[in-house]
C-alpha cells in the first residue's frame, strides 16, 4: 500500500510536471527544488511538452510481478528536446522497432495496478513514435 | 412551446479533439475463430486498445487535442465531464484523473456520464446548458470508452474503443456554434450490462426497430421539424454508428445524402466506438469543414434514447483545425493483430 506516494506523485507522473529554474532557467525533471545546474533554489513548477528522442532502449521479457501484465515492453533513456533526460517504457510500437534518435512524444497510459484488480489503477507517462500527421501544424 | 434546448447565452464548440488506439483487430478474423470465416460481416475491423489503454488514457489524449486547437488555460474548464460504459472504476471517478491529467483541478466538476453509447452527447448537452446559463464560461465534454463484447457474440464484431473531446464555450470564441439540441428518451431495454458482469446482454433484433431507429429517427425529425429545416440544409451529418449498415439506413430515410455522411461514418473501419462512436464522427466532419457548413448530429444510446445537435462552423475553425492530430490521422496509424493477441490485452484469458 503506498497510495501516499502516488498521490503525492501524480502531477509529475500524469502531465510531466517538473520546474524550471528561475535563476538559470534549466528545466528539471523530476521536480527537486534545487537547480543541479546553477545550485539556487527552483520551486517553480513547469509542464514539459514532452517531445524527444530515444537514446537508448531495452526490453523487458521478465517483468517484475506488477508489469508483467503488459510484458514484454520497451524502456528507454529519453532525452527530452526541453533537457532533462529520463526513463520511460515505450508505447504503441506496433511493428516500429526502436533506434537512437527515434522521435518520440509522451502519453498518459497505464502504468500498472496495485494490489492486482483490487487496488489503485496506476497512471503516467510513456512515451510513443511521434504519430504521424497529414496537415501540419 | 418546443422541445428544443436552446442556451440563454450562444454557446459552441471551441475546441474538438479525438483519440482512436493504433491496433486493428479485422472482423474476419473474428469470423475465423467462430464461425469458419462464414456470414456476413457488419463492418471492416475495429480499433482495439493496447494492453495500457483505458477510458481515462483515451479521454485524456482526446482532451489535449481539444484543448491545444482551444488554445484556453485548462485551469479556465469548470467542468471535465467524461460519458463512458467503461469507466476503469465502479467507484472513483473518471473526471477526476482526465481533470488532473490535463491540469484542470481544483476548481472545476469532474463528474462521470453513463447512458450506454449516448453518455458523450448527454455530457455535451450539458456543457452547452452550463455554459449557456453563464455559470461557467468553459466546460469539457468527452464521451470515450473500450466496449466489450461477449466472445462470439455479434457484438464482438464491432465493440471497439476510442474517444472524442469538446470544449465548450461561448459562441464568439468557437469554432462552431451551437444552434440548438432536442433529446428523445423512452424506457426500452434493448441492451445493458447489470453490476459485476464482464459482457452486456441485448435483445437481438429488439436493438434495430423499437430501439435505435425508434429514437434516432425521432429526434431527427422533431430536431428538423423544430428547427424548421431538411436534410438538404445541412453541409454534413453523423449519427450513432453501432455498425455500417444502421447509420447509413436512418441518413437516407431521412434524405441525406452519402456526400453528406460519408465523411462522418467511421464504423467500418473503427468499429462502434460507443459513446464516441458519432462525436468521433463529428470531429472527422469538423476536420474537413468549412465556415458557413452547417451539422447535424444525432446520437444513440440503448435503453434508450438520443440526442439532436446541431452547429454551424465558423472561421475560427481555419486556424485551430492544424493545431492537433486530424481525426484521420489516428486511423491511417494501423496495425492488425489476431485473435489471440486481442483475447490476451483484453483480459479475456483466465491466468489463476
Amino acid at each position: 500500500m503506498e497510495i501516499s506516494r502516488h498521490w503525492r506523485l501524480r502531477k509529475q507522473r500524469y502531465a510531466l510536471e517538473g520546474e524550471v529554474c528561475p535563476h538559470c532557467g534549466a528545466k528539471l525533471f523530476p521536480p527537486r527544488d534545487v537547480c543541479p545546474h546553477c545550485g539556487l533554489e527552483a520551486k517553480q513548477t513547469y509542464t514539459f511538452v514532452g517531445t524527444g528522442t530515444v537514446v537508448s532502449w531495452t526490453t523487458a521479457r521478465q517483468a517484475p510481478e506488477a508489469f508483467a501484465e503488459q510484458a514484454p515492453y520497451v524502456v528507454a533513456l529519453i532525452q527530452l528536446d526541453e533537457g532533462p533526460k529520463l526513463t520511460a517504457q515505450l508505447t504503441d510500437l506496433g511493428d516500429t522497432e526502436p533506434y537512437p534518435g527515434m522521435p518520440v512524444e509522451m502519453v498518459t497510459r497505464k502504468l500498472r495496478s496495485d494490489r492486482e484488480e483490487r487496488g489503485l489503477i496506476l497512471y503516467g507517462y510513456k512515451f510513443r513514435p511521434v504519430l504521424e500527421r497529414a496537415l501540419a501544424e | 412551446m418546443t422541445e428544443l434546448l436552446r442556451p440563454e447565452r450562444p454557446v459552441g464548440i471551441v475546441g474538438y479533439g479525438a483519440y482512436i488506439p493504433r491496433y486493428r483487430l479485422p472482423a474476419r478474423e473474428i469470423a475465423r475463430i467462430w464461425t469458419e470465416g462464414k456470414g456476413g460481416l457488419p463492418i471492416r475491423e475495429k480499433a482495439v486498445p493496447g494492453p495500457d489503454e483505458d477510458t481515462v488514457t483515451i479521454a485524456t489524449e482526446a482532451a489535449r487535442n481539444a484543448l491545444a486547437r482551444a488554445q484556453i488555460d485548462p485551469a479556465d474548464l469548470r467542468a471535465v465531464w467524461v460519458g463512458s460504459e467503461s469507466h476503469p472504476y465502479a467507484v472513483k471517478p473518471t473526471g477526476t484523473i482526465v481533470a488532473e491529467a490535463l491540469g484542470a483541478t481544483p476548481y472545476t466538476q469532474a463528474g462521470d456520464w453513463e447512458f450506454a453509447c449516448k453518455a458523450g452527447t448527454e455530457a455535451m448537452v450539458a456543457a452547452f446548458g452550463l455554459v449557456g446559463s453563464r455559470m461557467a464560461d468553459y466546460a469539457l465534454a468527452i464521451g470515450a470508452d473500450t466496449a466489450q463484447g461477449r466472445p462470439g457474440d455479434a457484438l464482438e464484431y464491432t465493440a471497439a474503443a476510442g474517444g472524442a473531446a469538446f470544449v465548450v464555450g461561448p459562441a464568439e470564441n468557437s469554432l462552431a456554434v451551437l444552434e440548438a439540441t432536442l433529446s428523445f428518451v423512452t424506457d426500452t431495454p434493448d441492451f445493458w450490462r447489470r453490476a459485476h458482469q464482464h459482457y452486456p446482454e441485448h435483445g437481438v433484433r429488439f436493438t434495430g426497430e423499437p430501439a435505435y431507429f425508434h429514437h434516432i429517427g425521432n429526434a431527427a425529425r422533431a430536431f428538423l421539424e423544430a428547427t424548421g429545416t431538411t436534410a438538404a440544409d445541412y453541409a454534413y451529418a453523423v449519427f450513432h454508428q453501432p455498425n455500417a449498415k444502421f447509420p447509413q439506413r436512418i441518413a437516407k430515410s431521412l434524405g441525406f445524402t452519402e456526400e453528406q455522411t460519408e465523411v462522418g461514418l467511421l464504423s467500418p473501419v473503427i468499429g462502434n466506438t460507443y459513446s464516441g462512436a458519432a462525436i468521433v464522427g463529428l470531429t472527422a466532419i469538423l476536420d474537413v469543414a468549412q465556415p458557413g457548413d452547417r451539422i447535424l448530429v444525432v446520437s444513440f444510446g440503448s435503453g434508450a434514447g438520443s440526442d439532436a445537435m446541431a452547429f454551424t462552423v465558423t472561421e475560427a475553425i481555419l486556424e485551430r483545425r492544424p493545431l492537433a492530430p486530424a481525426t484521420q490521422d489516428y486511423i491511417r496509424r494501423r496495425t492488425e493483430i489476431d485473435y489471440a493477441t486481442y483475447t490476451r490485452w483484453r483480459g479475456k484469458l483466465v491466468l489463476k
